[in-house]
């Protein structure tokens, strides 16, 4: 009836997670009673969850990482502890079963439900609005897309209290994850939520790369498209490329797991090595598709606080294209070490190096950009500037791996490790903080304070150094990632620095909401009537902040790269002020509950083939492709928006910014 | 707070400077002084580069910041020719300087190629276990648990197999490292110039034991080499014949943790292969996956 389902699946004996669970159970009963005691079901249910306004859904992407960074961060003290205490003999708090299942859960969350959600929210709510248009070119489908995301989210976190996580590593290589050595639900856990959510990434990607693609403001040619949304366009044409890869893959492994293939076995004709490639065939992709919209944020960033035009705006697509067709190419960097024949390990090595090509004209053009500026020193201009200082750092060590080599002796290593970090947290983290800071007034209508965000700057830079330089140092010592204990006492001072370095990055996420309490409280104080509260150059700084739901009342004729700024320039020309605006009657994409209830059944159907609780997955099965047929026959999808609701609108705008 | 921070950059500096007499800073071969010297290469070079980015960063926001009066502001500036083709043959020539290096090192350290030496190399078959180190000495018929001896000033040949999950046979001081993958055979070329003990692990995430992966690498004297052979020879070691065929390596084959060094008198002929191609797990599967 339930498969493998028990309560022997809940961990009453490990008093960490039960006390985790405890906690995170009690503060979700405590939001659903409030939400419930307070009467905002309605709103939350109409406003929030069926919406499938883009901005909406940028912004629950957005939550959704902001959530999820805590609990990767959690993971992550939980490790730096662990290390600190484990010297000499001594065992730590963790034991190896509970440790390997928080490095593959920190590894996992922090990439798939941290990163990601942060970038394609960046992505969702900024790309529409910098494009001039009123949508993206399948809202519901967007929703989707979200809401499977969550549901991979949701999938993850109930593997701490039901059941284990995977205790493989963050990509579960076979043939470790292979049931023979994985017999527990944790690589289930890890597959089925990876594929669901994985399925909503790709949607958003096919329905980001049509947007840009299809839908533009009239006289937007691909020469005038903002960079951030170039830099979109590389990433999501990279998601519709690199996620089949990913599914298939995970398929095989489940193929293997579920119905006793060898694919990926030890034996029996399996070959574990091609999921290795396999898996760096999507994985190389995957860093791209998170960096390259963190450029996209910069760009838009150092312009605008520098208040001059991006310096070589070809060069910097150029350098943006040829980096999303490169990543491509050097997957197999991962695995210098596998045994490849020297031809082979030295094609990928100097392919690999040839990204910092494309990369440090991007870190000169930004360069450039400063200079002969007029720089006004604001928090998506401090995330900026320690990007670029943080970042070469880490395109150098990258350099160092990618000789081959040299990455015989630093593969898997806390150089490594301090490596990726590098350009993760210095690169995709500072880009998503700058990306937050920068776009928060245009979807509240309000800024963030600034004093606080300056303070979760400084506590990210300071405790990035602290907590990865040691790292670097540790990795030439000879000290290898993911280790329980290790066995030299002189290593630990190094670790203490680097959990003070953790420290330091936790005091910088409390930082974050308090920002955000602190912003809430004071938002009278700091509202952004005019709609361009940085002096824009791009076309969503042209509109009200908060937008409407049609963003755009007339579309915009693009004439410029900086359309809005030129715009500015030449007030007259532009707009021809003092003609009376005429508006039209203008249609929008109606509620849809769709995306919330596929996610629903996914995650029952997820749940049941964890479990193998086959009538489960049945139902979960059934209820997804139920649900997709309903909206298939839908045919109101669609509400119109009267001419004086929009006149209303924008004329209350207008007296807003002229007093 | 700002003493504390100096504090910890000082302390940060110095075992940075410490770590130049440890792992892999710190070679006693040929092939990790390569390596070595590969790393500084290529940290010099792109400390050339990244160095003045940093610096003309930080000097570029601050001139140019808002409030200063003596900075010139340049608000429509966006494009120059000259700039443009330096910031793309900056990157370039290092990229193509340092291709270079990757591409004659890839093939002058590739792992299955010869070490340069007047000398005969010796054997070593390697085979990760769960969660231990099998090193057998084909040559002399004996077999060494979590416990590698080797002659120094020796090439040393390895063939390197696993009997069950991925891992990555690592000696940080002697060099390369090289996975160990069931049914495969991959080929590595150390050598230990020197006298002296070294560490030795794993480098790839294997499972509950990975962390105790350990072993000690003791490079002798050619003699001390031969006498600890000879010595091996004589002692029953783990089982009760001394000798290390396909029933003795099964039950060998765990999942157990490392607990520390064991030797085999005598090593039946062919079992490097037999484990390599995975032969010997079919008269133990059943064994195998209640695990």
């Amino acid at each position: 009836m339930f498969g493998r389902l028990s309560l022997a699946a809940i961990p009453f004996d490990q008093p960490i997670v039960m006390g985790a669970s405890a906690v995170v159970g009690a503060g979700l009963l405590a939001i659903l009673a409030l939400v419930t005691v307070k009467g905002w079901w309605p709103y939350l249910w109409r406003e929030w969850i069926t919406s499938v306004d883009h901005k909406r859904i940028g912004v629950m992407y957005m939550i959704l990482g902001l959530v999820m960074l805590v609990r990767g961060f959690s993971d992550a003290i939980m490790m730096r502890s662990q290390q600190a205490l484990a010297v000499a003999g001594a065992a730590g708090y963790l034991p190896p079963e509970h440790y390997d299942q928080i490095f593959s859960a920190h590894g996992t969350i922090m990439i798939f439900f941290v990163a990601m959600p942060f970038v394609v929210g960046l992505m969702n709510f900024a790309v529409p609005l910098q494009l001039g248009v009123r949508d993206v070119a399948f809202p519901v489908l967007n929703s989707v897309s979200f809401w499977l995301a969550a549901s991979g989210v949701l999938l993850v976190n109930l593997s701490l209290f039901v059941g284990e996580f995977a205790r493989t590593g963050w990509l579960a290589y076979p043939p470790l994850s292979e049931l023979a050595y994985s017999p527990g639900v944790g690589v289930d856990y890890y597959l089925w939520s990876l594929q669901i959510s994985g399925m909503g990434t790709l949607l958003s990607g096919i329905n980001l790369t049509t947007t840009l693609l299809k839908l533009r403001a009239p006289g937007m040619g691909y020469s005038r498209m903002p960079i951030f949304c170039w830099t979109a366009l590389a990433s999501n044409l990279l998601i519709v490329a690199a996620f089949p890869i990913l599914t298939a893959t995970f398929g095989m492994l489940l193929l293997d797991r579920y119905c006793d293939f060898h694919f990926f076995t030890n034996g029996s004709g399996g070959n574990p090595m091609m999921y290795v490639n396999l898996i760096w065939i999507w994985g190389h992709p995957e860093v791209y598709i998170l960096i390259l919209p963190a450029f996209g944020v910069f760009s838009e960033v150092v312009p605008t606080f520098s208040g001059k035009p991006l310096f070589g705006r070809r060069s910097m697509i150029m350098a943006t294209m040829v980096i999303c067709v490169l990543s491509f190419m050097v997957w197999l960097h991962h695995f210098f070490t596998m045994g490849a024949s020297a031809d082979v390990n030295a094609f990928f090595g100097v392919a690999t190096m040839i990204i910092a090509v494309p990369t440090g004209v991007k870190i000169f053009n930004w360069l450039f950009t400063l200079y002969g500026g007029k720089v006004r020193f604001s928090v998506p201009i401090y995330w900026t500037l320690g990007f670029m200082v943080t970042f070469v750092i880490g395109g150098a060590t990258g350099v160092m791996l990618a000789i081959p080599p040299a990455d015989f002796v630093l593969h898997n290593s806390l150089f490594l490790i301090a490596h990726f970090h590098n350009v993760a947290i210095g690169g995709v983290v500072f880009g998503a903080m700058a990306g937050y800071t920068y776009w928060f007034p245009k979807a509240f209508g309000f800024k963030l304070n600034e004093a606080l965000g300056r303070g979760v700057f400084w506590c990210w830079f300071v405790g990035f150094y602290l907590a990865f330089i040691p790292l670097y140092v540790l990795g030439l010592l000879g000290a290898t990632r993911r280790m329980q204990h290790f066995a030299h006492p002189e290593w630990q001072s190094l670790m203490n620095v680097a959990l003070i370095g953790a420290l330091f990055i936790l005091l910088g996420i409390t930082f974050t909401v308090l920002q955000l309490v602190v912003s809430i409280r004071d938002r009278h104080r700091n509202r952004d009537l005019s709609g361009d509260p940085w002096n824009g150059r791009t076309l969503e700084w042209s509109i009200p902040s908060p937008p409407p739901a049609w963003n755009f009342a007339r579309l915009p004729q693009v004439e410029h790269a900086d359309a809005f700024w030129v715009a500015k320039q030449h007030p007259k020309v532009a707009e021809n002020a003092g003609a009376p605006k005429t508006y039209t009657v203008l249609h929008i994409p109606r509620n849809n509950p769709t995306g919330v209830f596929v996610a629903f059944f996914a995650t029952v159907l997820g749940f049941a083939l964890i479990w193998r609780i086959w009538w489960l997955a049945a139902v979960g099965l059934l209820g997804v492709i139920g649900v997709t047929l309903i909206q298939a026959w839908r045919t109101d999808g669609e509400v119109e928006v009267p001419v004086t609701e929009i006149e209303a609108f924008e004329r209350a705008h207008a007296g807003r910014v002229v007093a | 707070m700002a003493k504390q921070l100096a504090k910890a950059i000082l302390l940060l500096a110095t075992l940075l400077l410490s770590a130049c007499r440890q792992g892999v800073l710190d070679p006693h071969g040929p092939v990790g002084a390569a390596q070595r010297l590969m790393l500084y290469d290529a940290a010099a070079i792109m400390l050339a580069v990244i160095a003045p980015v940093i610096v003309l960063t930080v000097l570029f926001a601050w001139w140019f910041r808002a409030g200063n009066r003596h900075a010139t502001y340049r608000p429509d500036w966006e494009y120059s020719g000259r700039i443009e083709v330096i910031v793309w043959a900056i990157p370039a020539l290092v990229i193509l300087f340092l291709g270079g290096i990757a591409w004659v090192g890839s093939h002058d350290l590739d792992p299955p190629r010869a070490l340069r030496s007047n000398t005969e190399p010796l054997q070593v078959q390697v085979v990760s276990l769960d969660w231990q180190w099998l090193f057998i000495y084909p040559g002399r018929h004996v077999a060494s648990l979590n416990h590698l001896v080797v002659p120094a000033g020796v090439p040393i040949r390895f063939s390197l197999t696993s009997a069950t999950v991925m891992n990555s046979f690592f000696i940080p001081q002697l060099g390369s490292q090289i996975y160990t993958m069931a049914g495969m055979t991959t080929h590595l070329n150390l050598q230990a110039d020197e006298p002296g003990r070294y560490e030795g692990l794993s480098a790839q995430f294997s499972g509950e034991g990975f962390a105790d992966m350990r072993f000690d690498v003791d490079a002798l004297p050619a003699e001390g080499f031969e006498a600890w052979v000879g010595d091996v020879r004589t002692k029953t070691g783990l089982t009760n014949s001394g000798v290390l065929d396909a029933p003795a390596f099964a039950r060998l084959a765990g999942p157990a943790r490392a607990t520390g060094a064991a030797t085999y008198a005598d090593v039946s002929a062919g079992l490097f292969d037999e484990i390599a191609a995975g032969r010997w797990r079919e008269t133990t599967s059943t064994a195998w996956v209640s695990h």
